[in-house]
């Protein structure tokens, strides 16, 4: 095939230089406070690593590496079977399901966490009612999973977790042409051989996307893995830190845990190498969905159903129930001013997760260069930090320019400017934005790597400039991932913790940090009215989400 | 077009005062400051007291971990007045962070005992909590449990009966340090194995779930902060829980109960040192440590304030008096001992 590229105007090249300056700046901005964390590992109080090394690390990286397995295998089985049900075959429910299976990303996996506990353990209502049946008296006439346990804490994350993995996936396979799958058919292969043989390996970098982001959020996570004392690396983090005093050993653990993440993605890099993942970007017709025999057609039915029932339809009794019986003790008058809070932060960075992500996954695709795909890349680790330790690097560059700029105005016109981004609103978003970064970009490099270069090159040789291509090719194009990235980042945010706690303003609630104070005072009664709170926000951009689709023909998410 | 331009900019403006806090901080006439570790519904009750009766309005940022860390990065614009916290340990942070100022003032020196403050004048004590044994009702005689110490929990006869939540939580890192300091490291580390060997199952859960685990019948004793006894019998679903164990105040025969402070300093920083120094008196008036002990369940460190209620009803005991920037300084040595034991791997057998 001749190259086909076209010359494009000078003005346009322009604009390309202006797209990768763009791009870095964005890089930058967001990589900062990951800088800053490398920064505080160089300077531990002490070397902790011998002393780890006799101990505990090997159980801190056993525990680990089961957990991240466990919820690797768990969400990407969870998350691609059932996308794969929705978006190609037709069983009762199919409609409900698509949005359904979205619905355990709204709550808290240490809320969910804890409902399990009080169900699942030797006192509560499963042990108690199964002793009653079968006339068992004490723990030792039976077996029963210890939920408290590594395997617990899988089966806790996947639950909430698989929903990464499933809208990333769906999004993925409805995107797909209709038409692949279908030659696929007349080929003569059969279902299972069409899913396994090209729809599989086609939405890969989706699918990989998904279950990146649930192993980050899985490293992040502090709440859940204390709850039931299994100690991962986050553990070692925060006792170094907290207990030992050792700020920059905590950031050290902090970067290994990063260097696991970043060794995932070089494998599956490596494994990938040069394969491209386009489809065809027409304007395609959707595949007719398969029908199913009465028996699968029930069985797709229960696969769904499950994950709904266990990750959401559960948990959410419970804390309504709790919610009920103690409304009164955990209703606060401020409840609104929390729910604005969080819906301003939330909405606020996921448009703005977007838009930056966006810019910089095109910046990227326009002239790629290693400097800049790999700043972005970089960028994006900011997910695998637990949020406190994130919220340090904010504190310190932020406080440094506060300080400085402070100092300078003071020689110069001897007045104060005091703090001008420590302590504000401005400063938890931008911890938002760099905490959940990956999630838009991720979503938006996959969904760009679909779109075939010679949709641009048609573009481009028509006269269009790079923004225009963006405006008028790309973006209806990838508008099923456009929301996808939003809902994300919107759910992500309404749910943040640490990060919100310690950068906060005065006086500055969300909900997550309002049902925190109690959850974190072991009073988890009065914290499920605001957690029942933080799921129902959650619920309506899933739901709007939904409409705006079934709206679109196209259906693309 | 016109309004459409007014109504962007003005959009604007508001999302910027938003983001910036500059509508917020619209200058309350009397303020002061505060950075907490401690949960806020805790202590909002005293400071709403203490802005009717003054008038000051107090400012609160609540967070679990890294306030010192943000001090540290203020620096000297730090808009925080006073540091809060739950353990000694911060306490101690801060002061060793360098985030924090010496305070000389008689109120403060004559109602705090010595013991339970920086010589220096850094840090304050403001109530106690005592780290209890909960013993089962049905399974260990009342006279036998009033008599155990500490140091009985490594003692094999309890083999398999004893819960405690994980070992690195900072109450039993606490516990576990003023035992470190009183026995020293080869003693306390024989005694910290000996006591991993005695649990009943993998340390978890919290401190109330331990106390859960008593009525389940798969401990006997267990480890737990004598608080959580009062909130248990308030509340209708867990009220069986603490109905079926007794709560011990360990080692009455010998040195007495590990008391841990809850604490305030003051920041180094510190714009509104006049208002900080009142809320400081006031949280050591008699009005500020009635509430703490009634709606706490805490022990006023303020003498002649008498616990009330459920409180008084745990009886009188005799309270460790041992010096808590001493425990403080164990911390580090604590967690590598309950690293090198592997506490949290459970009993080795």
């Amino acid at each position: 095939m001749a190259n086909v590229e076209v010359a494009p105007r000078l003005g346009h090249r322009r604009a390309e230089a202006l797209w990768q300056v763009g791009g870095l700046l964005i890089a930058l901005a967001v990589a900062l406070p990951i800088a800053a964390i490398v920064w505080l590992a160089v300077f531990p109080s002490e070397n902790i690593w011998p002393h780890l090394f006799e101990t505990v690390l090997w159980d801190y990286v056993d525990n680990t590496v089961r957990l991240m397995v466990g919820v690797a295998i768990g969400s990407a089985v969870i998350g691609v079977g059932t996308a794969w049900l929705v978006s190609t075959a037709d069983f009762p429910g199919r409609r409900l399901f698509q949005w359904a299976l979205m619905l355990p990303l709204a709550a808290p996996t240490y809320i969910v966490a804890y409902v399990y506990t009080d169900l699942l353990e030797f006192a509560g209502p499963v042990q108690a009612a199964l002793r009653e049946a079968f006339g068992w008296t004490s723990a030792r006439d039976y077996w029963f999973p210890e939920i408290r346990t590594v395997g617990g804490a899988i089966a806790m994350m996947t639950l909430t977790l698989y929903p990464y993995v499933y809208l990333l996936s769906r999004a993925a396979f409805l995107e797909q042409a209709g038409v692949t799958r279908e030659v696929s058919r007349t080929l003569g292969s059969g279902p299972w051989r069409t899913f396994l043989r090209v729809a599989l390996p086609l939405a890969r970098p989706a699918i990989v996307v998904g279950v990146t982001l649930a192993l980050m959020e899985t490293l992040n996570d502090f709440g859940t893995v204390d709850y039931f004392a299994v100690r991962t690396l986050t553990a070692g983090v925060f006792n170094v830190w907290l207990t030992m005093g050792n700020v920059g050993g905590g950031a050290q653990i902090a970067l290994v845990m990063l260097g696991f993440v970043v060794l995932l993605i070089l494998l599956e890099r490596l494994e990938r190498r040069r394969r491209r993942y386009h489809t065809l970007a027409t304007r395609h017709r959707r595949a007719r969905r398969q029908r199913l025999g009465s028996t699968a057609r029930w069985a797709a039915f229960a696969a769904c159903l499950t994950p709904v029932v266990l990750g959401f339809l559960i948990p959410g009794a419970v804390l309504l129930r709790n919610a009920i019986l103690f409304a009164a003790d955990s209703w606060s008058s401020r409840f609104a001013d929390f729910a604005i809070n969080s819906l301003l932060l939330a909405g606020g960075t996921a448009i703005l997760c977007v838009v930056l992500a966006t810019f910089l996954a095109y910046a990227v695709r326009l002239r790629g260069g290693a400097l800049l795909a790999g700043a972005a890349r970089f960028a994006s680790l900011g997910y695998a930090i637990p949020g406190a330790v994130l919220a340090l690097g904010i504190l310190i560059p932020f406080g440094a320019f506060d300080n400085a700029l402070d100092g300078w105005v003071r020689e110069l016109f001897g007045v104060s400017t005091g703090l001008l981004l420590s302590g504000t609103v401005a400063a938890v978003m931008f911890a938002y934005v760099v905490r959940f970064f990956a999630l838009s970009y991720g979503a938006l490099e996959s969904g760009l790597g679909r779109i075939k270069p010679n949709m641009e090159m048609a573009a481009r040789t028509l006269g269009a400039g790079p923004t225009g291509t963006l405006l008028r090719v790309h973006l209806p194009l990838m508008k099923g991932t456009l929301l996808t990235a939003a809902l994300l980042i919107f759910v992500d945010v309404m749910k943040e913790l640490p990060a919100t706690l310690l950068l906060r303003p005065f006086n500055f609630d969300t909900l997550a940090t309002y049902v925190y104070q109690f959850g974190s005072s072991e009073q988890l009664e009065l914290s499920a009215l605001g957690a029942l709170t933080i799921v129902a926000v959650g619920l309506v951009p899933v739901v709007l989400l939904n409409q705006a689709v079934a709206r679109d023909p196209s259906e693309v998410i | 077009m016109l309004g459409k331009v007014l109504t962007f900019s003005a959009t604007g403006l508001v999302a910027l005062g938003w983001l910036t806090g500059l509508a917020s901080s619209a200058q309350a006439a009397e303020e002061v400051n505060v950075y907490s570790y401690r949960q806020p519904f805790l202590i909002q009750p005293m400071f709403d007291a203490f802005t009717r009766e003054t008038g000051i309005k107090v400012n609160v940022v609540f967070a679990e971990t890294g306030l010192v860390e943000r001090l540290k990065a203020e620096g000297r614009n730090s808009p925080a007045d006073l540091i809060f916290t739950v353990d000694i340990g911060r306490l101690a942070d801060a002061v060793a962070g360098g985030v924090t100022q010496a305070v000389r003032d008689d109120t403060l020196e004559s109602v705090i005992p010595a013991a339970m403050r920086d010589p220096e004048g850094h840090w304050f004590g403001l109530t106690q909590r005592a780290r209890v044994i909960y013993a089962s009702k049905d399974r260990v005689p009342l006279e036998a449990a009033r008599k155990l110490s500490y140091e009985d929990l490594a003692d094999p006869k309890w083999r398999g009966k004893i819960c405690t939540r994980a070992g690195d939580h900072e109450y039993n890192v606490a516990l576990f340090a003023a035992i470190l300091a009183k026995h020293g490291e080869e003693k306390a580390k024989l005694w910290l194995a000996g006591l991993r060997d005695n649990l009943a199952r993998k340390p978890q859960g919290n401190d109330r779930a331990q106390v859960k685990a008593i009525m389940e019948g798969q401990c006997d004793l267990a480890l737990g902060n004598h608080y959580y006894y009062a909130l248990m019998l308030q509340n209708e679903e867990q009220f069986a829980w603490a109905q079926s164990a007794h709560l011990i105040f360990p080692d009455q025969a010998g040195d007495g109960t590990h008391m841990n402070i809850s604490g305030m300093a003051m920041t180094k920083a510190a714009p509104h040192r006049e208002n900080a120094l009142k809320l400081m008196a006031f949280l050591v008036g008699e009005l500020a440590q009635r509430m703490y002990a009634e709606q706490n369940n805490e022990y006023p460190l303020r003498a002649g304030v008498d616990p009330s209620g459920l409180l008084a009803s745990f009886g009188d005991f005799k309270r460790a008096d041992q010096a808590l920037a001493e425990v403080a300084k164990m911390r580090p040595a604590a967690i590598r001992m309950i690293n090198e034991v592997h506490y949290n791997a459970g009993p080795s057998s």
